[in-house]
């Protein structure tokens, strides 16, 4: 077995601007099942931060319980990484991200680590907009302990034991959406030309950022009946709207037909163009966003994209008011300015 | 692009540069992995059966595979394949037990052989263990040709050479008729034998018979290779102090350390041209650089100066290299004064010229206008159906390898025109393949790669092999050296063999594939599809490996260019749509049907 890949990489690959290869953004190799959908998403993560450029020490990565959870060991080998409690990695992002807003704050968790044990935390760090990126690595089923049914299983998908399943199944997406997300998308860990603009606009949202990535589980829930398969999804799925994602340091020179595709800019200067559908511009559109969600489902397809998405985000420090200086590289002398202020303090509250 | 069509055995065999770059198409990385479980007799063996000499092309092989070796793309320097060869020479049991006799019973047919050199000695070998009985011809005392009598001692020792190619005279069915110049190419044709192999090589050395003051110099300036000839057969015992060398290719290297360790204190080479043009091996070009030989570049010979009937030295002009839109050299005279280099002697090491005086027009073989037979190029058959050319007398001087490569080739011809059969109806090369999964992710050849460097092989010491011509400088590898060494080998051989009715395109193949050789993209005509691929594949030289349309439509492309053969793809592949093959080819032989 190969517990380590060969160090060597092609010759020809390129360097980002910041003059590192791809390789500085990799991480140890997969100990998942072969064909894990979750390596994919890792390999899109790797290249987006690589092509992003940003310094891998600027990353903070963090995740719950889970086969999602392992992956952070699989990218991003040189950045901060924290492996929390299951379901509580919201918790750990959100003390994190407040003692230093500077990061770049990624979390990576599964079907089982949200939607179930950590419902709760993932409900509130949606509503309080915490600056981060949140991936949600999507098998429908609890792969790490033999495949069992997850919250996000649609009803009636069958997966390899061929049993039904009961339940009404939770969407992350819309629910994220309700809780006041301003970034949602969803992707198909099978299509990389989708899910690698998408995350690197998450990575320039400014805000909670959630993306629901659809990862088949090879072993436990492929099964054509599946509704979490590969098969199953390249047939049902169904895009918003494509679209290309223009990083700030990029000229833009793209003319743009008000016809055909909308720009929009993002909090960083990075720029999203949409490709318009014919029929309607939904995701800019709380209201339409959560109705072609509803609407697709009923035609047993999966709407993937951008699902939604509003600009102009606060994210939790500006509700919160909190100093521009990251609270981690506060010093005492600031932070206990004496006496003389804390008495004038007291006496604005007279 | 059309898929890829896999069952052509050709496909793989380019696959294995080394192998593939090699004239004999030695299964290189095969040996390698022998070594590196020291099965050093069976390496040796695979390498005896392929080229014939081993322990000779360990050490003086002109090493075609390493410059094509994936390593040397994969990081800076390749395998060291030769000296790898070396090292199964070297630590090899008695072999004899294990090397094939002739037959008792021969098959009636009679073969002369010209030429006493390493292409007829291939001949006679693989002929030999047909039936055949052969005639082998040469005028030195001992068979060997060029190899013996122009390799000097220090890179090849005679023990090496003597033991390689007795083996084969002794296999039975080979006559030996040495001290015997072949005058008359008729007078053999007269004698009735059923096919005659002409291995003479390129025996004349390039003079300066028109630079003024060679007459009279003659005592002082020597052809190279008759030179080193008269150095081996202790014609020549020692050389003036100041020695100049003239030419730049690997008999100019050969010249200028044997004249270090003849007397030779001052020894220069002098090239014609840049330095960075010089038809020398790397390596050797090394070597004489480290025996404090210095090489003068850029300078045109002149004249030589002539005082008191004595030779006192050489008067170059200066040029410089300008070439023109096709890339086509010209030296042009700088100008300058001319320089006069002070020598006791010059070595003319300036190119090797062919030579037929003993094949009469009567003989009816034809020339063509460079002076060389007209051949079949695959069958190496000349105007004469039953004379066949091989070695530096068939194409012009090339090197070992590649006269052991025509041996085949004409023993191949000779036998399939003995049988009545038509030349061009060849035997198959074999080919077998064998999956190398072991378990869930276990292989059965050693797919770790490493990240070792070339190793260095150790020398002897500098003072004492220039003191004696017959101590062999290179000492060879360590067998732990050795086996670091063969272990940087990527096992080019062992094939990622892709099943697209197996495939769910997860890419997990891509994603883990270290050097991002797979593509999962919409079809194109090849020279789109090398530029739209992770990374573009400008190696044009490298195959790319394209599948039938898959379930979405795309293609799968593998660009075989920086492949490591680790096997990564096939284990972290969930449906065995990769396999990892290792498939050997071996060259036909003489005798195969």
């Amino acid at each position: 077995m190969s517990y380590v890949r060969p160090t060597f990489r092609h010759p020809d690959s390129q360097k980002n601007k910041l003059g590192y290869s791809r390789k500085a953004y990799e991480g140890a190799i997969s100990t998942l099942c072969a064909g894990c959908g979750h390596d994919s998403i890792v390999s899109s993560i790797i290249t987006a931060f690589f092509e992003m450029s940003i310094e891998p020490h600027k990353v903070v990565k963090l995740s719950g319980i889970g086969c999602s959870s392992k992956t952070p060991a699989y990218f991003l080998g040189r950045s901060h990484g924290f492996n929390s409690v299951h379901g509580r990695m919201p918790s750990v992002a959100t003390g994190a991200n407040m003692a230093n807003k500077d990061l770049v704050y990624l979390g990576v968790s599964g079907d089982g680590d949200t939607a179930s044990i950590g419902m709760g935390q993932f409900a509130h760090v949606v509503r309080r907009n915490l600056n981060m990126i949140y991936v949600v690595m999507n098998n429908g089923c609890y792969g790490l302990t033999k495949g069992q049914d997850s919250a996000t299983a649609d009803k009636g998908s069958k997966s390899r034991k061929g049993a039904p399943v009961s339940f009404e199944s939770i969407d992350l997406c819309e629910l994220a959406i309700l809780m006041g997300a301003d970034f949602v998308g969803r992707g198909f860990s099978g299509d990389k030309k989708q899910l690698l603009p998408m995350l690197k606009a998450a990575i320039s949202h400014k805000g909670m950022a959630f993306v629901d990535v659809i990862s088949p589980c090879v072993t436990f829930n492929n099964a054509p009946t599946s509704t979490k398969s590969y098969s199953w999804v390249r047939d049902h799925m169904e895009a918003t709207s494509t679209f290309d994602f223009i990083p700030m340091q990029q000229e833009i020179l793209t003319e743009y037909d008000h016809g055909s595709s909308i720009p929009v800019p993002l909090h960083d200067g990075s720029i999203i163009t949409l490709h318009k559908r014919e029929d309607k511009e939904v995701i800019t559109n709380k209201k339409d966003a959560i109705a072609s969600l509803e609407e697709a489902k009923v035609k047993d397809h999966i709407l993937t994209g951008i699902l939604y998405l509003k600009p102009d985000s606060e994210d939790f420090h500006d509700i919160n008011q909190t100093t521009d200086t990251p609270l981690s590289q506060l010093t005492e002398k600031e932070l206990c300015p004496g006496n003389e202020v804390l008495q004038a303090f007291n006496e604005s509250l007279r | 692009m059309k898929p890829t069509d896999i069952k052509n055995p050709e496909y793989f065999h380019k696959v294995v540069d080394c192998q593939y770059a090699c004239p004999a198409h030695t299964p290189v990385p095969e040996y390698i992995r022998l070594i590196l479980h020291e099965q050093f007799t069976e390496a040796y063996m695979i390498n005896w059966v392929s080229n014939v000499f081993p322990g000779i092309l360990g050490r003086v092989c002109d090493r075609p595979c390493e410059p094509a070796c994936r390593r040397d793309r994969v990081e800076d320097k390749p395998v060291a394949i030769c000296r790898l060869k070396r090292v199964a020479a070297d630590n090899r049991e008695d072999v004899s037990a294990l090397l094939p006799k002739a037959p008792e019973k021969k098959n009636g047919k009679k073969i002369a052989l010209i030429g006493g050199g390493p292409a007829s000695l291939t001949v006679a070998r693989d002929l030999s263990l047909l039936g055949y009985e052969l005639d082998l011809f040469d005028d030195q005392p001992r068979a060997g040709g060029f190899i013996r009598s122009q390799i000097p001692s220090f890179r090849l020792p005679e023990k090496v050479l003597n033991e390689e190619i007795d083996c084969i005279l002794e296999m039975g069915g080979i006559t030996r008729h040495f001290n015997t110049y072949v005058s008359s190419l008729k007078e053999i044709l007269d004698k009735d034998y059923d096919a005659v192999f002409v291995g003479s090589g390129a025996p004349r050395g390039r003079d300066l018979p028109n630079l003024p003051g060679r007459e009279e110099g003659d005592k002082f300036i020597h052809v190279g290779i008759d030179w080193l000839a008269a150095v081996v057969f202790d014609h020549v015992e020692k050389v003036g102090k100041r020695v100049l060398v003239l030419g730049g290719g690997n008999t100019a290297m050969d010249c200028c350390r044997t004249a270090r360790r003849m007397g030779g204190e001052d020894v220069k080479v002098v090239v014609r041209s840049p330095r960075s043009e010089m038809k020398a091996s790397e390596w050797e070009i090394e070597d004489a650089l480290h025996e404090d030989i210095p090489i003068l570049e850029n300078l045109t010979p002149l004249e030589f100066i002539i005082e008191d009937d004595r030779l006192t030295g050489m008067s170059f002009e200066k040029v410089t290299p300008v070439y023109d839109e096709q890339g086509k050299r010209k030296l042009v005279p700088t100008g300058e004064e001319p320089v006069i280099l002070e020598c006791d002697e010059v070595l003319l090491a300036i190119g090797q010229q062919n030579a037929f005086p003993f094949i009469e027009p009567e003989s009816n073989i034809a020339f063509n206008d460079y002076g060389l037979p007209e051949l079949d190029p695959v069958t190496l058959q000349s105007s004469v159906p039953n004379v066949f050319f091989g070695g530096d007398s068939a194409f012009g001087p090339g090197n070992i390898i590649i006269a052991v490569a025509h041996g085949h080739e004409a023993a191949i011809s000779i036998d399939l025109l003995c049988r009545g059969e038509d030349l061009h109806n060849r035997p198959e090369p074999e080919v077998t393949l064998a999956g190398q999964k072991l378990g869930f992710h276990d292989w059965l050849y050693d797919s770790h790669v490493t990240e070792d460097a070339r190793q260095l092989v150790p020398m002897v010491d500098k003072a004492k092999s220039l003191r004696d011509r017959l101590v062999e400088v290179e000492l060879g590898f360590a067998q732990q050296s050795g086996k670091v060494e063969a272990k940087r080998c990527l096992n080019c051989d062992v094939q990622t063999v892709f099943d697209g009715g197996l495939c769910i395109e997860c890419d997990a193949c891509v994603d883990a594939c270290p050097t991002s050789c797979i593509n999962f993209i919409d079809n194109a005509e090849e020279e789109e599809l090398r530029q739209r691929l992770l990374v573009p594949a400008t190696n044009k030289e490298q195959s790319l490996y394209v599948s039938d349309i898959l379930s979405t439509g795309r293609v799968m492309v593998k660009d075989e260019d920086v492949c490591l053969h680790c096997g990564i793809c096939a284990e972290r592949c969930p449906t065995a749509a990769w396999e990892m093959v290792k498939y050997v080819y071996k060259s036909a032989k003489a005798g195969d049907r």
